[in-house]
């Protein structure tokens, strides 16, 4: 009920930009609350490049966590790492970005002022030496998901049948070809991870606001400082001084709301089915509860 | 020319380990690191005043955050207030009709909700709480993280429910107990423990947040208990603090970032110590 509620009123309280702007808001790169003009696209370029590139980060690292636990790790190390890897969804993300501002900011700068002259040149490096921008973004994110994925990806392996792996070691193979095999039966469940990760990266707020700089510009660049959705109804809503302003602001939540929601199904969706597949050819394992629902941040 | 290939595989298996571990090894760096930050910056503000004392202007050195401290407390009560009660008995619902129509549609309903960004939520709660009464208040705030913490308690209440030996639900109801009363007097107090870890869960959780409170409590310099007034919390201190240019705020911006870890991680440990004694009883039943 909640749910529903939510959409509507976004729904109502965003319609007189919807009405005001139609289309043309979702094109225009235009922010100009002064004269009153609207457009989201920087916004919804800003989020979907940073967590695309936050993913990009963030995958392999958490399958390999997840490998590591699952497949490799000692007994005894198996508890501790579940637990650390946990914590990092433990932090508030205000912490991440204090520490985004004061640690990892400064630390790209000096990547970028490090960058050969030539290198920068390219569209992909260019932009003042900031720090503030796309890059420190996405790390930030990708940290922040890490723990996402990893744990449903680790949860998904482990309920690949034994005799999946026992048979691939049976013909001989080595103990990657082992694993690539069980993560190919278990793709559809780590994708809905993945998935899960994109519809976190998606909607979180303060740590991205603190250091992706906050300019509303539309950039392919690594270091330029852009904008994101969630970022700009933090930094607005509570100046939003006219009601086409605030209006606008609700839009771009609603647009928010509806993408997290899609992408938040859609995972659900695919490792429910991975899920349920598997219990039925293997014999139930006791759940977990705490373990399958990281302790989130 | 078959030697050659196996010891490639070989290689390649060995590289692969290689890469798993660096990939763990690579995730825990980031967390030792923000510890490390969050520690040793955070001490160095943290004493006494900083519990006790009021924030002070720009420029006196000295002052604390108690007004946050005691706000985030209320945010917090308020929000458990709200959750709880209702979180529970839609978790009851969920472990009971599991397989009705209905119930998946709720299960449905927390995981998507759930999934919301805290941002959205405090859209929401600004259109529910603060638009009709033109005030920022702690109420407003408190609904905003009541809202976020409905799903999870009623997401871990459910999966506790059926933690709980049927046979001890099947023991009351051949005693003649109606349906409610096997629930509410036999099974519900055999998942207490478990419950009380999801709450715990839960408040760590909403007790980080800062962006569904931005534009509902708002922030205030003062202290202030007021329901109907707007009221500071620990981590919108933070953000100001963080994202001003004095370096004495960014001190306490850490100093304030060090009792948020240190709550989160409190609450977390302790309801990872609750669930180990629930699992070992579920276990032995």
């Amino acid at each position: 009920m909640i749910v529903c509620a939510i959409g509507l009123l976004l729904a109502r309280d965003g319609w007189l930009s919807i009405q005001k702007f139609g289309l043309s808001f979702w094109a225009s790169q235009i922010w100009n609350p002064v004269s009153g003009e609207f457009g989201a696209l920087p916004f919804i370029w800003g989020t979907l490049y940073s967590s695309f590139l936050a993913l990009l980060i963030a995958t392999p690292i958490s399958i390999g966590i997840a490998v590591f636990i699952a497949e490799m790790s000692p007994a005894v190390l198996r508890q501790p790492l579940v637990f650390l890897t946990e914590l990092l969804a433990a932090i508030p993300s205000i912490v991440y970005g204090l520490w985004g501002i004061f640690v990892l900011v400064p630390a790209v700068r000096s990547i970028q002022t490090s960058l050969p002259e030539v290198a920068r040149l390219l569209p992909l490096f260019s932009g003042p030496p900031l720090g503030l921008g796309m890059l420190a973004a996405a790390l930030v994110l990708a940290i922040m998901v890490i723990p996402f994925t990893s744990s449903i990806a680790r949860e998904v392996l482990k309920s690949v049948p034994a005799a999946q792996r026992e048979g691939a070691y049976a013909l001989g193979a080595t103990r990657l070809e082992a694993i690539r095999a069980a993560l190919f039966y278990a793709r559809t469940g780590i994708f809905g991870g993945i998935m899960l990760g994109f519809g976190r990266a998606l909607g979180e707020t303060m740590a991205v606001t603190m250091v992706i700089g906050n300019n509303p510009r539309v950039s392919l660049s690594l270091f330029a400082p852009q904008h994101t959705m969630a970022a700009v109804i933090a930094n607005e809503f509570s100046e939003a001084s006219d009601q086409l302003y605030l209006s606008a602001l609700v839009e771009i939540g609603l647009v928010l709301f509806t993408i997290t929601l899609i992408v938040n199904s859609l995972s659900r969706l695919l490792i429910w089915s991975m899920t349920r597949s598997s219990r039925v050819s293997v014999s139930v394992e006791t759940a977990e509860p705490l373990a399958a629902e990281p302790a989130a941040g | 020319m078959n030697a050659s290939a196996g010891w490639r595989r070989r290689l390649l298996s060995s590289l692969f380990v290689g890469f798993c571990a660096c990939a763990v090894l690579l995730a825990l760096l980031p967390l030792a690191l923000i510890l490390f930050f969050v520690v040793s910056q955070g001490i160095r503000a943290l004493n006494v005043d900083f519990f006790t004392h009021m924030p002070l202007p720009v420029g006196e050195p000295g002052g604390g955050m108690g007004n946050a401290i005691v706000g985030t407390l209320m945010l917090v009560g308020l929000a458990a207030l709200m959750a709880v009660p209702i979180g529970v008995i839609s978790g009851v619902y969920m472990a009971e009709y599991a397989g009705t129509r209905f119930a998946s549609t709720v299960r449905f309903a927390a995981d998507t909700l759930n999934g919301v960004p805290s941002i959205v939520i405090g859209v929401f709660a600004y259109a529910v709480a603060v638009l009709p009464f033109r005030q920022f208040s702690t109420l407003a705030g408190g609904f905003a993280l009541g809202v976020m913490m409905i799903p999870i308690i009623a997401r871990t209440t459910e999966e506790l429910l059926l933690l709980v030996p049927g046979s001890l639900r099947e023991g009351a109801l051949a005693l003649g107990a109606t349906r409610a009363s096997a629930v509410f007097s036999v099974v519900l107090p055999a998942a207490l423990p478990g419950i009380v870890t999801g709450v715990m869960l839960a408040l760590a959780r909403i007790a980080g947040e800062t962006a569904p409170l931005l534009f509902t409590s708002f922030n205030n310099r003062f202290f202030s208990t007021r329901l109907a007034q707007p009221i500071a919390s620990l981590t919108v201190q933070v953000y100001t603090y963080a994202i001003s240019p004095y370096e004495d705020w960014h001190r306490q911006a850490w100093a304030g970032a060090l009792v948020l870890v240190m709550i989160v991680l409190f609450c977390s440990l302790a309801a990872r110590f609750a669930t180990r004694r629930l699992e070992r009883m579920h276990a032995r039943g």
